[in-house]
């Protein structure tokens, strides 16, 4: 065991798939000698040669598009975009070729690719270095999303994405990279090193993909989040001294609704948060689930806390971000409605 | 200084309906003249290539120049009797078609050369990221025309289980990746494809296809970007058959004088050639197979041909070009041409040809007969309901399996 960042899951589920499976390869911009804009990909290629790790041309359907012709060649390509704000270019590649090639081909071919990608705002990155496109995944048939919001589940759940026989867009939300950030902002900068989700082992192991995690036990309402809402949802129940259960989805495609419906079904009541912008967000579809499958136990409207349906801002970025004053006035509502 | 106003210029075919066909404009070099580089060429040393037309069947069917003689009188005889079956195979697909029995179709007339002699330049195991209009690369490999059918009528044996649109083929054993019907995304996933050959340090090669109307895709340079950065062994094709659609080359090809020419500026080599020309499509292909099967990297290739019959069943090419332009397309019929230097060499002769014809028409006919007891698009089996279930993954989450029970299956 080691405590890592979740830089250094990430990393280390990376070469512990690499160190197992040959067939592993990754690649990216600035992905290969200088080891990713993140850091996530250092020493890979100088411990797993040029040819299995590697920088490639600013071009996202590039990278997509070779991957998935790696893919039917055999290989199990792990690549990252270096924003999710940046995958739009490959998304074609994504939605309407990675998505639909098992399917299409009747299993003839099939495409085991991971595309990583830096998601989520806090590090004052503006519109194009903030954004969180998950529903624009969770959308598409035939993809699986994931979006850990610590380094255990991180290198767990990478592993069992690498290891996925379908595509898998691995969302890593970049304000979780070097601490468990809880939306306080003006508070001093937590390390994950105080963090029991950083004791995380050094050789393989997986987490399946599609199970949720209960954070925090509660009964009088649940927050459903993940990525870093899940700490900001922690740290909303902590500040208002509400009883929430907190759910972490780790997986968006396939979610586990049996975790979601258990716990609404004890509490009664349901605020749902995510970073990405309200309208159309993956929020809307979980509401959707909860009432039609929790709909008598409800004694509230289900709540949505997201970000604002603007482009993510600059400055403002704080008053953009869903923080736990938010997510703490929310709870405080469907507690009293 | 006064610059005055400013001015776009949009690119307009020579001629359209009602006019009279003008090929004036598609400078063809003589049989033979263009010559055969060493296989390690550098691009830049073999620019010309890019702006010429590799040729070598002449007009009276003899085969000449450098580029001539690397096919036996049997590979002669099979590339036609392949031409003629996908011709006759086509013609059968557009009836049923026309029948009701299929909803979709896309014939190859005219086009029959490029994919037929392209596949006798690979070996088993080579890789083609193919359009749709490239079935001559199974007909030639062998693949059992019944099958196809089978995947045209969306029958109970379709082995794509109905999900897809007709022609649109897949076969690993074959060498035929799955066809998307999207644009130009196969033309990067070939060079992905190849790029894992040369990290796995394997010997087969792929070949990426694309038409000349879908270079202009992003993904057609992003292809070109990483063929060119990590020298892929990977073959890449652009059919020119003047046509997409209705938009005529000249709105893809913009200012650069050839699809060819495109390759110049990533450093990879380019070579244009006659696509109806069945000798010299081969020996290009052949070319280019090689070099990349020496690790000497990727080779863009340029087939000058002309779609002589419609985009697909839901076109009316009367609509934006003259009706008796096909005829006055100046590199003729590929199947014509081939047939005429076999007689030359007295390898064939009308006879057998028509022999030869009514042969293979029985061939489909029996294929036809053996699929369509299986179904037919509106007549007889299908896919199960079940089928739109499953494949999405390749274990069905839980979510999929609710809305199958919903569906009633």
């Amino acid at each position: 065991m080691a405590r890592m960042t979740m830089i250094e899951a990430v990393r280390s589920a990376m070469d512990v798939a690499m160190g197992r499976d040959d067939d592993v390869v990754v690649f990216g911009e600035d992905v290969g000698y200088f080891g990713g804009v993140f850091r996530c990909t250092q020493g890979l290629q100088t411990k797993y040669g040029k040819t299995r790790c590697f920088d490639t041309p600013i071009s996202e359907s590039g990278i997509v598009g070779t991957a998935i012709g790696m893919a039917a060649y055999g290989l199990k390509p792990c690549v990252e975009i270096q924003f999710a704000d940046y995958m739009y270019p490959a998304y074609d590649q994504l939605t309407q070729e990675a998505a639909r090639i098992r399917y299409r081909s009747n299993g003839d071919f099939t495409c085991p690719i991971v595309v990583r990608m830096p998601t989520g705002g806090g590090i004052f990155g503006g519109q194009t270095h903030s954004q969180s496109p998950e529903a624009l995944f969770t959308h598409v048939c035939g993809l699986k999303v994931v979006v850990p919001s610590n380094p255990y589940d991180a290198k767990g759940l990478l592993i069992a994405a690498i290891e996925d026989p379908d595509p898998v867009m691995f969302l890593e939300p970049k304000r979780l990279y070097n601490g468990p950030f809880d939306g306080h902002h003006e508070r001093p900068v937590t390390p994950w090193s105080k963090h029991e989700l950083s004791d995380v082992p050094d050789d393989y192991y997986s987490i399946p993909i599609g199970k949720a995690e209960v954070r925090r036990q509660g009964s009088a309402v649940t927050v459903i989040a993940y990525g870093t809402m899940v700490h900001v949802a922690l740290a909303a129940a902590t500040d208002t001294g509400i009883d929430a259960e907190v759910i972490d989805l780790r997986s968006l495609l396939p979610l586990d609704l049996d975790a979601i419906v258990t716990s609404v079904a004890k509490t009664g009541r349901c605020v749902v948060v995510h970073e990405a912008t309200l309208t159309s967000g993956f929020g809307g579809e979980i509401a959707a689930l909860i009432q039609e499958h929790c709909f008598y136990h409800l004694e509230a409207p289900v709540m949505r806390v997201a970000g604002w349906d603007t482009p993510y801002p600059h400055a403002q970025e704080w008053d953009y971000f869903p923080g736990p004053a938010r997510v703490g006035r929310a709870l405080t509502d469907v507690m009293e409605a | 200084m006064d610059t005055g106003h400013l001015s776009l210029h949009v690119p307009e075919p020579a001629v359209r309906p009602g006019g009279q066909p003008d090929f004036s404009n598609v400078r063809i070099a003589r049989a033979g003249a263009v010559p055969r580089p060493d296989i390690d060429a550098a691009a830049e040393d073999i620019r010309d290539l890019a702006y010429s037309i590799i040729r070598v069947l002449n007009r009276d069917g003899e085969a000449v120049g450098p580029w001539a003689g690397l096919l036996s009188d049997d590979d002669l005889r099979t590339g036609l009797r392949n031409m003629m079956m996908l011709r006759a195979f086509d013609a059968r697909m557009l009836m049923a078609q026309r029948q009701g029995k299929t909803s979709f179709y896309m014939q190859h007339l005219g086009e029959e050369a490029v994919s037929c002699a392209f596949r006798k330049a690979l070996r088993k195991g080579d890789m083609n990221f193919p359009t749709y209009r490239q079935a001559g690369l199974l007909i030639a490999d062998e693949y059992p025309m019944v099958e196809m059918m089978n995947q045209i009528y969306s029958n109970e044996n379709d082995p794509l289980r109905g999900r897809q649109l007709p022609i649109m083929y897949s076969s690993k054993e074959h060498g035929f990746f799955t066809i998307s019907g999207n644009l130009a995304t196969q033309y990067v996933q070939a060079v992905g494809w190849a790029m894992a050959s040369a990290i796995k340090n394997d010997s087969r090669i792929a070949a990426a296809w694309i038409g000349d109307g879908s270079t202009a895709e992003s993904d057609f340079h992003s292809a070109l970007v990483f063929a060119s950065t990590y020298r892929a062994p990977v073959v890449l094709n652009v059919v020119n058959n003047q046509w997409a659609i209705s938009t005529f080359q000249g709105i893809a090809r913009g200012g650069s004088g050839t699809f060819a020419a495109r390759g110049l500026g990533f450093g990879i080599p380019a070579l244009r050639v006659d696509g109806n020309d069945y000798l010299a499509v081969h020996a290009v292909a052949c070319w280019a197979a090689e070099r990349a099967r020496r690790n000497l990297g990727p080779t863009l290739i340029e087939y000058v041909t002309y779609r002589a019959g419609a985009h697909s069943t839901s076109d009316d090419p009367s609509a934006y070009r003259p009706k008796t332009e096909s005829e006055a397309w100046p590199l003729g019929d590929p199947v014509l041409r081939l047939k005429k230097h076999l007689i030359l060499r007295d390898l064939w002769s009308e006879e057998r040809h028509v022999q030869a014809e009514a042969e293979i028409m029985d061939e489909v006919i029996a294929a036809q007969r053996e699929a369509e007891e299986h179904g037919t698009m509106h007549a007889g089996g299908r896919p199960s309901v079940r089928d739109i279930f499953e494949g999405v993954y390749a274990e069905m989450p839980p979510h999929l399996r609710r809305q199958r029970q919903t569906a009633g299956y």
